[in-house]
């Protein structure tokens, strides 16, 4: 037992230095500096589909995250240019916004179950995307623009994150920025569900009249795991809005959707580190596509089908039977 | 106002097949293919290519249509669903392969037909004005066509062998094979019957709309919509709703038009309401 927890001290220890120490030192070292974009990227998207991985948990599929992403982005830029708060603080308020938001739709929609949830949450994505074209606030199909740079934030006069403006390589910041919120979410969610919570959940997943029959508040647990979940897409989305300094309606269609969905199909369901795999692979292999030219589509497509048949459960499910084996 | 019916009438019948395809799949496999509206892009460009292009008679286009889906829907069916089906832990897996199917047919239909917007000539030329009513004449054929196939196909599924088998399937499946229904040869003619009728309705529409490559996900997304009206995996459901997105669709042009661009936001809105009081459609089976 102390073995296993020292094997899982070790290889998180070995995760963070990867992140936070070997990612930046490789990039400096190579010059490529356009990863750190690819790579905040990756972050951001997986923490987006974290939230995804949650509904799968309770049995759900999501295909409404966009919608979610796309709020915590407007809310975020509306605050920062028409109230002029600081970014830093629009970053929760984004997310507890989309998480308050997600309570007042999900009370009705959680009740829905398989496809139906499923397309309710896929027709959210649009409405989101034409509520976004037609508020006068959202400034419409030309979006909020020129969205300044996240400033400084200090507590008690003590800076602890410089004006991003003023830094050399903002880049760098926003990686950082990004992996730090991808860990500490990741961390929560391993938290949340090797919990009760996350036991309760899994019975959800199984059988929900059987759970609500021997007393689990079925309601309230879908409420809550829809909640964090869309939470994670608010802050996703806000900071995406920060780093390309603008949004609009397009910045999360139907399309970011079904690519949460696939990242965490892809990285596997049963698994709450899939998400973060998923999203790497897809977005690494999208991008190493690229040279094919007008080929990409079709070559990351047919290699999605082929992964689908050889591994259906997911790429962890192969680290998984290897366990077994040996 | 009689204009508005009749739009609505000629968008409904369109819907309904559209809606028809899908929901049959979802029947037999409780799969939500979202590679539909690819298929009705692919229809549209065969017959765009039969028709408009080499000049045969538009019948043959549209059977071409038909046909080639038909193929392609069994094909998918044999060597991709089923495997995923019987390799995967939970079913929701069909979802990633469906959606991964929809990326590979546009990336398909756009290499070999490019991005253009395509029409073919028209198949019946004049207007048809009467009674307060205005309609091109090609598009009162395509409608009646439209509840032809719908009839047609309703029928079948009444009053025919494998209509019957997959009813059965699409009740119960294990009763099904029980009772010695050949589950995976009706789940093949099912998804071929289901993707046939996408390329057919393509065929049809692409005289009167033409076809480009990138209409294939907002016609999914419409395609979903009415089989949540109607309820998944009903055939009633997915005719009525079809009627129902289209009458929606023509009323809600002509009310809301002043108030800019909002109708399918009040229609999308409409279904929310009406999904957290109905949650199965108005007909669905329960837990779809």
């Amino acid at each position: 037992m102390t073995r296993n927890r020292n094997m899982k001290i070790a290889s998180v220890a070995a995760f963070l230095a990867i992140v936070f120490i070997a990612v930046p030192a490789a990039i400096s070292g190579s010059g490529r500096f356009d990863l750190y974009y690819t790579l905040t990227s990756v972050a951001l998207l997986s923490i987006a589909s974290a939230g995804v991985w949650l509904t799968f948990y309770i049995g759900r599929i999501n295909i409404g995250q966009g919608a979610y992403a796309l709020m915590g982005g407007y809310v975020s830029a509306i605050l920062v240019m028409n109230y002029g708060w600081s970014f830093w603080l629009t970053l929760p308020v984004a997310g507890l916004f989309c998480a308050a938001a997600s309570v007042l739709i999900g009370l009705p929609i959680l009740r829905l179950r398989g496809v139906y949830f499923a397309m309710v949450t896929l027709v959210l994505t649009e409405v989101a995307r034409l509520l976004a074209l037609a508020l006068p606030i959202t400034n419409g199909a030309k979006g909020i623009v020129s969205i300044p740079l996240p400033g400084a934030l200090s507590v008690f006069g003590l800076t602890i994150i410089p004006d991003f403006a003023t830094l050399q390589n903002s880049r760098l910041a926003f990686y950082l920025l990004a992996v730090t919120l991808m860990v500490v979410c990741f961390g929560v969610m391993y938290r949340l569900v090797n919990s009760r919570i996350g036991k309760l959940c899994q019975s959800l997943q199984q059988n929900e009249e059987l759970a609500s029959s021997i007393g689990v508040n079925i309601a309230s647990l879908r409420i809550i795991a829809y909640a964090v979940s869309s939470f994670f897409g608010g802050v996703a989305g806000a900071i995406f809005a920060a780093i390309s300094q603008s949004i609009y309606p397009s910045s999360f269609t139907v399309t970011d959707s079904v690519n949460f969905m696939l990242n965490c199909f892809l990285g596997g369901l049963g698994y709450v580190f899939g998400p973060m795999l998923g999203t790497l692979v897809l977005y690494f292999g999208w991008d190493l596509l690229f040279q094919t030219g007008q080929f990409q589509l079709l070559i990351y497509s047919g290699l999605m089908i082929v992964l689908m048949l050889v591994l259906p459960n997911g790429l962890l499910s192969l680290a998984a039977s290897i366990r077994k084996k040996a | 106002m009689e204009q508005v019916i009749a739009n609505g009438l000629y968008l409904g019948a369109q819907y309904a097949l559209i809606a028809l395809g899908l929901t049959l799949i979802f029947a037999l496999m409780n799969v939500l293919n979202f590679a539909h509206g690819q298929m009705y892009v692919l229809g549209g460009f065969i017959t765009y290519t039969v028709y408009g292009q080499l000049g045969l008679p538009f019948v043959v286009a549209l059977l071409a249509s038909g046909v080639t889906l038909a193929v392609i829907g069994a094909l998918m069916e044999k060597f991709l669903f089923r495997t995923v089906i019987r390799r995967s832990h939970r079913e929701e897996s069909t979802m990633l392969l469906a959606a991964a199917t929809a990326f590979f047919f546009d990336a398909v239909i756009l290499l070999l037909f490019g991005e253009k917007q395509r029409g073919v000539p028209k198949i019946v030329k004049g207007v048809f004005n009467e009674a307060g009513i205005i309609m091109p004449y090609d598009r009162m054929v395509v409608g009646v066509l439209a509840i032809v196939f719908i009839a047609a196909f309703v029928l079948y599924m009444q009053y025919s062998r494998v209509g019957r088998a997959m009813r059965a399937l699409a009740q119960d499946r294990v009763a099904a094979q029980l009772m010695g229904v050949r589950v995976d040869r009706y789940s093949m003619i099912g998804f071929a019957m289901g993707a046939m009728l996408a390329g057919v309705v393509g065929g049809l529409l692409v005289t009167i709309t033409g076809v480009n490559s990138g209409i294939g996900g907002p016609i999914s997304i419409k395609a979903f919509l009415m089989v949540m009206i109607g309820g998944a995996g009903v055939v009633g459901g997915a005719i009525a709703g079809g009627f129902i997105l289209g009458m929606m669709e023509s009323v809600g042009l002509t009310v809301l038009r002043e108030y800019g661009d909002i109708t399918y936001l009040v229609i999308f809105a409409a279904l929310m309401v009406f999904l957290s009081i109905r949650p199965n459609g108005l007909m669905g089976k329960p837990w779809g």
